[in-house]
């Protein structure tokens, strides 16, 4: 039982967290810009190695160079918007969904030419578990969940009570209505982005740090996360916090019923099952 | 001497590009007449090439199949496995945008891929699958190699031309109304979700027998042959700058991509060897951004697709 819990569950909500902070990224692209963001596993990467970048020339900690990574993803993917992605806006979604696949290959590429294919790391020492009665974690893995819980609770306050998060909320709902009430789309896409890019590289870094840092890590996670995304219901945050521990946890337990290299197809299958079953995902979403 | 090189070196070019066309044009029914967004290409070219090859090359006790029979029988298994991979992924993702299609397509080449890499008894593991006989291998080398470039090319023209006649029927324009306009064409009565996925299907179909084609010239298959990524996009690139929409225009791209993709390879290759292995990835990112000039600035192609009265080239604003 102990085992169960420390070998299965425990890394499975880990992982899960991961890709639900992915997943939200995902789900408000979806929800309110209204296309499939398929660079977002690459904006991951770059994050978790533009993290290991402010170790290295600033001479951080991993965990203070993260706020850094983060402020810079967030720069970037408001960037990639502006460059890429904004003159297509008048133009089919699904063009600017072909547009961030070429993305994603573009930013993993810049990565692999600056820091090389070989898998890095954050740190060198070796984290010790501790023991919490029966459970055994280790200080990354209660950092991992710690952060999740936070950037998520602040994120959810944020878009229930602020200004700005109703006005993303509305043009969730309908970008034509929040125009006419006087919501600024171009506003609300900008900080769309900004808070895309900083939870990409929140994802990507914890990905980093409780594993390897690698240049394909981030387009692996991805399928993972939209599957939570889309299982959560597009456009809900709640939704893909939750869909992010179920694929997490799903993904470890996989190992026990299926060989083990099948692992990263079990959130494919989750994602068939659930456009089969209900498209609209546990919370309701959207589906386009 | 030099010229025997030179003109063998073409011949392979030539082939290639007659594969890539292969894909190109299957991709074109999907995206350029129908619309949907399959980013799993890679993903039913695989499917294609490993079915082919274990139809016809000889048995081995380390995997399955190995029947030996003709390479046209290994062809038609190529198309009729793709398409039945591609069938079950249309069901149940057509009845959504393309977005959906994407996620799903890219999910399948992953699993593809996984299955290959695992399943040694099926695959050769990453051996891989070697011995898959060429039409006309037996002919001395130069002359092997020219007699399937012309195969190819023949096989090129003949999915162009029975394309073109799709196309030009009813069904074509059928298509065609619907990508342009769902809802009205639902309300003249066209099953979308039908017509959508016979033409996934199809597309996949034809792009199975692009690799049959590859198999069947390289004579080996591995897990590690061909990049995923780097395949799908290059085709899409290919029907994109070519013109989506226009099945000569996807022949058009594809010869223009693969001549920029080889001769950049050709570069990079003369590079040292520290530099040329970041020089891969700077390919990589080239033909990244080259997709997104393309999308940018001449979003038709470089042959649009000819109809009477559109005036965008592309889907109207989606739902």
């Amino acid at each position: 039982m102990m085992e169960f819990l420390n070998f299965y569950v425990v890394p499975g909500i880990v992982t899960g967290s991961i890709y639900a902070l992915g997943a939200i990224g995902i789900t408000l692209i979806f929800g309110i810009l209204r296309f499939g963001h398929f660079a977002h596993g690459d904006l991951a990467t770059s994050g978790a190695y533009l993290a290991l970048g402010a170790t290295a020339l600033l001479g951080l900690t991993p965990w203070a160079a993260l706020p850094v990574a983060m402020l810079l993803t967030a720069l970037l993917a408001y960037g990639i918007h502006r460059l890429f992605y904004r003159h297509l806006e008048s133009r089919p979604k699904i063009l600017t969904v072909i547009a961030s696949l070429g993305i994603g290959m573009m930013l993993r590429s810049v990565v692999q030419v600056v820091w090389g294919v070989d898998p890095l790391a954050y740190g060198s020492g070796i984290a010790r578990a501790q023991a919490f009665g029966p459970l055994m974690l280790r200080p990354r893995e209660i950092a991992t969940l710690a952060l999740t819980l936070a950037l998520v609770a602040t994120l959810l306050a944020f878009l229930r009570y602020s200004k700005w998060g109703k006005a993303m909320r509305a043009m969730s709902d309908n970008p034509d209505l929040a125009r006419l009430c006087g919501v600024d789309n171009d506003g609300v896409t900008r900080l769309t982005w900004f808070i895309v890019g900083a939870l990409a590289a929140a994802s990507g870094f914890c990905l980093g740090i409780n594993t390897e840092l690698t240049t394909m890590m981030g387009w692996s996670a991805m399928l993972s996360m939209f599957a939570a995304a889309v299982l959560g219901g597009v456009g809900r945050v709640e939704g893909a916090v939750v869909g992010g521990l179920v694929i997490g946890l799903a993904e470890e337990l996989s190992v026990l019923v299926v060989p083990s290299p099948y692992k990263s197809a079990t959130a494919f299958v989750i994602l068939l099952a659930i456009l089969l079953l209900r498209p609209q995902g546990i919370f309701k979403g959207k589906v386009l | 001497m030099a010229s025997i090189g030179l003109i063998n070196y073409a011949t392979f070019m030539g082939t290639m590009i007659g594969i890539y066309g292969v894909l190109a044009l299957g991709l074109n029914i999907q995206w350029g007449v129908t619309g949907l967004f399959n980013a799993g290409i890679a993903g039913f070219f695989a499917v294609g090439a490993y079915l082919s090859a274990l139809i016809t090359a000889s048995p081995s006790p380390e995997r399955i199949m190995g029947w030996e029979l003709p390479v046209a029988v290994g062809w038609l298994g190529a198309m009729a496995g793709a398409a039945l991979i591609a069938w079950p992924i249309g069901r149940i993702c057509l009845r959504f945008r393309s977005d959906y299609l994407a996620i799903a397509t890219i999910g399948v080449a992953e699993v593809i891929r996984l299955v290959l890499r695992t399943e040694e008894g099926l695959s050769g593991g990453a051996r891989g699958i070697t011995g898959v006989p060429r039409p006309f291998g037996g002919l001395e080398y130069s002359l092997s190699q020219f007699a399937y470039f012309a195969l190819v090319i023949a096989v090129l023209l003949v999915v162009y031309w029975a394309l073109e006649r799709q196309l030009a029927a009813p069904w074509g324009r059928m298509m065609k109304a619907i990508r342009d306009n769902e809802q009205a064409a639902a309300a003249m009565g066209k099953n979308v979700e039908k017509r959508r996925l016979e033409a996934f299907v199809l597309g996949a179909a034809v792009m199975g027998l692009a690799g049959a084609l590859y198999v069947h010239f390289m004579r080996a298959i591995t897990p590690e042959a061909i990049d995923p990524m780097i395949a799908t996009f290059l085709v899409w690139i290919m029907l994109i700058l070519g013109g989506s929409g226009n099945n000569r225009g996807a022949i058009l791209g594809a010869i223009i991509v693969w001549i920029i993709w080889s001769m950049s390879e050709f570069i990079t290759d003369q590079l040292p060897a520290e530099i040329a292995t970041q020089a891969k990835y700077i390919r990589v990112f080239l033909i990244g951004l080259m997709l997104q000039l393309i999308l940018r600035f001449r979003p038709e192609g470089l042959l649009p697709e000819e109809s009477g009265q559109r005036t965008s080239p592309h889907l109207p604003p989606s739902r």
